[in-house]
């Protein structure tokens, strides 16, 4: 893993590790070092213990589950497991994790595209609204998306067309924030110069874009992209108060109404557990093998 | 705009001209802007738009058992609303949530970032990926799986959680403050982290070489530069605190303590399955109009500050 992880970030990694530090400073006294490394230390286990319980109770069989330590191995089940998850109920699960991927992935792509084309235009181009359009947009930033569900879903039955993929689909699309990222990234990192070069050269705006710029702001893509993927992979409000059609839910929302319904049918618990580990999985992968480009991208958003 | 006009030209007529100057690219502009702008007016503006609009309805019927119709009620829906017990218990509880739960997620955040930025501490990747996990976990999952582990007799920790009831009508609001914790610490930590990182090593030498101290470095100066990166983190974490609903939907299935109106958002979500759409509606608007004042002025109070 860490061979993906090791080239040097274009942005902001002038000094990623400690490498870079001053070699003659003197050295802090023995206590602090080890307060600090127990504080590390005790976080971790706050943080990754949850997780491990996860795995090593879907590595369990329903017996075993409450019977057994519950924070190491007992008979290794998890494959069967699995394939007992995916057999259940026509398959739904992964139904589900497709719906996610389908509705994360492509509307962080195309919301992606489009926060990036905007806030490029609001950077680099003067025109008459350009000001109103980019606070309107930070306006949206602060408007809670959670605030927009009921009337996105009141709006969607005028038209019939709740419990539908397109009406969690298209509200996914628009990211304001996407917006107000692009354009600080573009303004920092597309220089007006080559933008110039390249009028000059005789490639149209647009090409230009989609050659030249779109290039020097990939780590801030990356960034847009992945805080996107995640924000519709978590979105939990929409697809619930949207949905009613099973077939059509986010991995979230099934494992949800699979984990109210534990109490009437029991054995759906180990579904449950194994479905939320397996569904985190994704998640993971992605933010572990695209952190060279994120982390550059995540502190921009404070800059002023 | 006009205020700009104004300071910027004594001499008025002087910023006329830059005005008549033709916009260069205009179709550019447009294919660049279209697709977002026309995104964000159909399912951004406009649903605030319609929720307004539809806060402003009221249902009346002939009779008991009349056919039911939307007239214009002015703003009794809002009358309700600030007569709705429940509605302002939930308001309460999430913001007694967010003085105590982002303070404390934010002192966490900012101490493992300036530690992970203090040559005080080895294996800064592992640790920094070990805090970050937690934000690839959706809030639904975490919530299912901290249940599970608040459960008084499936937790590893029962021998704790048989004792101390996590799940009880007086705790588990923290248990819940606890599940967001450990989703953003992390998120927060690296928000700040990066911050530190952006900031110019010259100025920690020259402080090494006076004497400062790790602990006088961090705390005045790395503290005071990052603060707009702690500024933005506390904005999300008060709008995502005022949103709260994923995480006590899913506790609803774990505890009875968690009623159907227990955050502003399940009481909009169970007013409108009741189905009382206007006063839901108008439960929204006043949740979207809390919140955005109150993040802004958030913003605007810490601005001040800076200015000076």
């Amino acid at each position: 893993m860490s061979k993906t992880i090791d080239p040097a970030p274009k942005t902001a990694a002038r000094r990623s590790s400690g490498a870079a530090k001053p070699a003659g400073a003197p050295k802090e006294k023995l206590a602090s070092r080890t307060a600090a490394m127990i504080i590390m230390g005790v976080s971790t286990l706050y943080f990754l213990i949850p997780i491990w319980w996860l795995f090593i109770s879907s590595t369990k069989s329903r017996e075993q589950f409450g019977s057994t330590g519950a924070l190491w191995f007992a008979d290794f089940n998890l494959f069967t497991n699995i394939a007992d998850l995916v057999a259940y109920n026509d398959g739904v699960y992964l139904k589900w994790m497709l719906n996610s991927i389908l509705y994360a992935g492509t509307g962080a792509l195309l919301g992606t595209l489009f926060a990036a084309m905007c806030g490029y235009a609001l950077a680099k181009y003067r025109f008459p609204g350009r000001e109103l359009i980019f606070n309107v947009v930070l306006g949206g930033v602060l408007v809670p998306a959670t605030a927009l569900a009921l009337p996105l879903f009141l709006i969607f039955s005028q038209f019939n067309a709740t419990n539908t993929f397109w009406s969690v689909f298209l509200p996914s699309i628009v990211s304001p924030f996407g917006v107000y990222l692009a354009r600080i990234f573009a303004a920092a990192s597309v220089p007006d110069e080559l933008l110039e070069a390249a009028r000059l050269d005789g490639a149209g705006e647009v090409r230009t874009f989609f050659t030249v710029s779109r290039r020097l702001m990939t780590p801030a893509l990356v960034t847009i992209f992945l805080f996107q993927f995640v924000a519709i992979w978590n979105n939990f409000f929409l697809p619930l108060i949207m949905l009613r059609d099973q077939t059509l839910f986010p991995v979230t929302l099934g494992l949800y109404t699979w984990n109210s319904q534990v109490n009437q049918i029991p054995e759906i618990r180990t579904f449950v557990i194994i479905g939320a580990f397996l569904s985190i999985i994704p998640l993971i992968i992605a933010f572990l093998s695209l952190q060279r480009f994120w982390r550059g991208g995540l502190g921009a958003g404070s800059v002023k | 705009m006009s205020t700009a006009v104004t300071t910027a030209s004594p001499s008025g007529p002087v910023a006329k001209p830059r005005r008549r100057i033709p916009v260069k690219h205009k179709r550019a502009i447009a294919f660049f802007i279209v697709p977002f702008a026309a995104l964000f007016a159909l399912f951004y503006l406009l649903p605030i738009g319609w929720a307004i609009f539809q806060s402003l309805l009221v249902v009346e019927r002939d009779g008991t058992f009349g056919k039911p119709v939307e007239v214009f009620g002015g703003l009794s829906q809002y009358v309700l609303v600030f007569q709705n017990e429940a509605f302002w218990a939930s308001v309460g509880r999430v913001v007694l949530f967010g003085a105590v739960q982002v303070p404390v997620m934010l002192g966490v955040a900012l101490v493992l970032a300036l530690l992970l930025d203090s040559p005080l501490v080895k294996g800064k990747k592992f640790f920094r990926l070990a805090f970050f996990v937690p934000y690839a976990v959706p809030g639904v999952i975490a919530a299912i799986m901290w249940g599970y582990l608040y459960s008084p007799n499936l937790s590893p920790f029962a021998a704790f959680t048989s004792e101390v009831d996590l799940l009880s009508p007086t705790t588990v609001l923290w248990s819940i403050a606890n599940v967001v914790t450990w989703v953003y610490v992390g998120y927060n930590m690296l928000i700040i982290y990066s911050a530190l990182l952006a900031l110019p090593q010259e100025i920690f030498e020259a402080a090494r070489l006076d004497g400062a101290s790790q602990w006088q470095i961090a705390w005045s100066i790395k503290i005071p530069l990052v603060a707009p990166a702690i500024t933005l983190t506390a904005i999300f974490s008060i709008i995502g605190t005022l949103q709260l609903l994923a995480e006590p939907q899913v506790f609803r299935s774990f505890t009875s303590s968690v009623s159907s109106t227990f955050t502003p958002n399940l009481a909009v979500y169970a007013t409108s399955a009741v189905p009382n759409v206007s006063l839901a509606a108008a439960m929204s608007v006043v949740l979207a109009l809390a919140t955005f004042i109150m993040s802004f002025a958030f913003l605007k109070f810490t601005q001040r500050k800076d200015d000076k």
